[in-house]
């Protein structure tokens, strides 16, 4: 509970970002973007923040949030594991590993493992066309990824 | 007023600058098909199917959110325009579920209609559709997005009309649902239940929780004996449901449909309007006479705006009337001096009200103070749109029953009690009465036109012997802010209050467009209703809550005078701050 708590403290930083963009037209993205950016996801506890501080309806706010498939509302894993649904990616099996890896971790795209661990969230085009399909964990980028190579890669990291 | 000149189908017509093409049309009787709009709300363009077609010019506008304009000619039906309009609703058909036989819509359905009358025989799309469970969280309306065509109605009446935000579109493309904030239920979000995205829905996706199977019941069990009240707004609205003009009194006829149901005693609401006003009337007077109580008083009958104030605004407890609703007030006699009066073990009185109001079924349990009698009040909650297909299904020939009157002793109403059906209503009722206690007379002229009107806020000043009331009304739950905000800033600066009375009801014109009323409300069907409640009024024997010799006699005989202790024990309750989101 301890955690959580101090989890959604905003930072000065971030209360001075809010109140700055307070009166500007179009505030309610950017301020969601920054603090997606501190915590890494947006809680119910940062939303309902948020829509005080801005003085807003907790609907429109999620109405935003999603809006966008950036915005996450579920924290992710420790291990976030991004899959790359791009077009290369894609025919090259991409969407095979995404089987794979939501059989071995018992999770849908966007999800979370119980134990916090891992996440699954499918991602466009990362720029590495050449290695395709790839994944990447936590910024290390794996390439030419086939299924058998899966439960060992994860292994790593367990 | 500008008036513009243009022509539908080669008819020329006449209209207000700012209209919209549909409306134009409607002047030349030619109504064109729309689905998402609804006069009610501004054009949000989302279905396509009002399309029409500018001569000479190949663009094709949509009706709805076109405004007229001076030498326009339109189009309204074509060959071309027809496939259209067929194919738009076999496309929204292609997101929807063909489950019209089990559907609260069955029968009253807008999509339905339009694909009867379209003649739809096959669905040329690939169905996709929502898979989700409905929402049954409150006690007054489902939610089922599976039905949702995304017109996107509800979410403009929940935030534009009754500045609730508890209902927002979540997500986007065809995964899009209407949703309160996290995808909470809708108990859990700021809803006040007060239904009017059920009225606006134009499919069976928000619905009234239908209860008319327990009624059913009730009335079969030999062991209830089953006692109904009617609200002021059914009256001059549930013959509509029968092809009667909107406005048309039935009050004789609901009675005898009752007794035909099987009920033991039919009372009226109205009676309890009357008793409120004695009570709240009672209540103000005192506030301004003995200087004790925050000024001004504002109105409790509306129990979408008490869960509104107790969650948006509840530093206004203190200025919120005690009494209770009408229907609550009648509820606690009903278990108690009607009971005693005619012999019957209140465990055994089932007590039912037909309302034009679903956030009228949360009331009923709404805190304890709703038990005042040591049962629950009022057992069971039916809308005006349930009661109307509990007639049909019983058989009852409605259009030819004989007209009857209501059962003694809690039955008579004064005019006054009448017009609490809509806005204005309580306060012009409460000033007849008000007028009375003051002065010891009653007044000349009992009309009151300068609280009558459909303006969403309207105030004025009422002289009651020198004695300067002002007074303010709001209808539309998101047209009270303004008003609020006024009181609290005079009285956070010191301020003598801007007001002296308030009435405010969350619906737009007052429960004679509840959220349980029959369909296709408009501004147009309000004001018939309110005139048929004013002709009711008009008609009446009395027209004063005071004069009502049913209400003399229930002070005389059981509860002493208003404000009693007895009458406090039953007619009032007392209010709690509540959370905007429970979770
Ligand atoms: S019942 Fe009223 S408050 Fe609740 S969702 Fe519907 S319109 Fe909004
Ligand atoms: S629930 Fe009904 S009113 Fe709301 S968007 Fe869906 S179809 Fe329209
Ligand atoms: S105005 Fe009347 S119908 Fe509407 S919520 Fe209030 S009590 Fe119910
Ligand atoms: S009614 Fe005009 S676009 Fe839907």
């Amino acid at each position: 509970m301890s955690i959580m708590k101090e989890e959604n403290i905003f930072s000065k930083e971030l209360i001075a970002f809010i109140e700055e963009w307070k009166e500007k037209p179009g505030n309610l993205i950017m301020v969601l973007h920054r603090v997606q950016e501190e915590f890494g996801f947006i809680s119910r506890e940062s939303a309902d923040k948020v829509a005080l501080m801005l003085d807003m309806p907790l609907a429109t706010i999620y109405g935003v949030l999603s809006f966008y498939h950036f915005f996450k509302m579920v924290k992710p894993g420790e291990h976030n594991i991004q899959i790359c649904l791009g077009t290369a990616c894609y025919l090259k099996g991409g969407d095979a590993l995404v089987d794979e890896l939501t059989n071995l971790l018992g999770i849908e795209l966007g999800g979370v493992t119980e134990d916090g661990k891992f996440s699954l969230e499918g991602v466009r085009c990362v720029g590495c066309c050449g290695l395709a399909p790839v994944i990447s964990i936590g910024g290390e980028v794996f390439g030419k990824v086939t299924k058998d190579q899966l439960p060992g890669i994860i292994s790593k990291y367990n | 007023m500008n008036i513009v000149h243009m022509k539908i189908n080669g008819m020329p017509v006449e209209i207000e600058a700012g209209s919209n093409i549909l409306a134009a049309a409607k002047k030349v009787h030619v109504n064109i098909p729309a689905l998402c709009y609804h006069p009610d709300l501004p054009a949000w363009a989302a279905c396509g199917l009002c399309v029409v077609k500018q001569e000479n010019s190949p663009k094709l506008l949509r009706a709805c959110a076109t405004p007229v304009q001076e030498n326009l000619s339109i189009i309204t039906h074509d060959a071309e325009l027809y496939q259209i309009r067929k194919t738009v609703i076999e496309m929204i058909m292609s997101t929807h579920p063909n489950t019209c036989l089990t559907c609260g819509r069955n029968g009253t359905c807008e999509l339905q209609r339009f694909a009867a009358e379209f003649g739809v025989r096959e669905q040329p799309y690939e169905v996709r559709l929502v898979d989700l469970p409905q929402d049954t969280s409150t006690t007054s309306i489902v939610l089922d997005p599976t039905k949702c065509i995304k017109c996107g109605r509800c979410v403009q009446v929940c935030q534009q009309m009754q500045g609730v935000y508890a209902l927002e579109f979540i997500g986007r493309g065809d995964q899009t649902i209407m949703s309160p904030a996290a995808c909470l239920p809708l108990n859990d979000s700021p809803c006040i239940k007060c239904g009017q995205c059920s009225a606006h829905c134009p499919v069976g996706a928000i619905f009234e929780k239908d209860e008319t199977r327990t009624f059913v019941r009730a009335v079969s069990d030999p062991d209830k004996h089953v006692v109904v009240q009617i609200a002021p707004a059914v009256r001059v609205a549930l013959g509509e449901a029968f092809n009667l003009p909107a406005g048309t009194i039935t009050t004789g006829k609901i009675y005898a449909a009752l007794r035909r149901l099987g009920v033991a005693k039919v009372f009226d609401t109205n009676f309890s309007a009357d008793l409120t006003i004695m009570e709240e009337g009672t209540e103000l007077v005192k506030r301004l006479t003995t200087g004790k109580g925050a000024i001004p008083q504002i109105t409790s009958c509306c129990p979408a705006w008490t869960d509104y104030m107790e969650k948006f605004y509840p530093d206004m407890i203190p200025n919120f009337s005690t009494a209770k609703s009408p229907m609550m007030m009648q509820g606690a006699v009903t278990k108690t001096y009607y009971a005693e009066k005619a012999g019957v073990d209140p465990a055994r009185i089932y007590s039912v009200a037909i309302m034009p109001c679903t956030a009228k079924k949360f009331e009923i349990s709404r805190d304890d103070n709703m038990q005042a009698s040591g049962f629950a009040d009022v057992d069971l909650v039916l809308t005006t749109r349930e009661f109307a297909r509990l007639i049909k299904a019983s058989g009852i020939d409605f259009l030819k029953l004989t007209d009857e009157e209501a059962d003694s002793p809690i039955g008579a109403y004064a005019g006054a009690g009448t017009i609490f059906g809509n806005t204005g209503g309580v306060m012009e009722a409460a000033l007849r009465t008000a007028y009375n206690l003051i002065t010891g007379e009653d007044m000349a002229d009992v009309n009151i036109e300068a609280v009558r009107g459909m303006e969403g806020v309207r105030s004025g000043e009422v002289d009651i012997n020198g004695m300067k009331l002002r007074v303010a009304v709001a209808h539309g739950m998101a047209n009270v802010g303004t008003l609020l905000d006024e009181i609290r800033e005079a009285r956070d600066s010191g301020k003598e209050p801007p007001y002296h009375f308030i009435e405010v009801m969350a619906c737009r014109g007052g429960c004679i467009a509840g959220g349980g009323q029959p369909y296709a409300t408009t501004d147009e069907v309000r004001a018939q209703r309110i005139a048929g409640l004013y002709t009711d009024d008009e008609k009446s024997e009395t027209r004063c809550s005071h004069q009502n010799p049913e209400i003399q006699q229930i002070y005389k005989e059981y509860l002493g005078e208003p404000l009693s202790e007895k009458a406090h024990q039953l007619l009032h309750t007392t209010y709690h701050e509540r959370k905007i989101y429970k979770k």
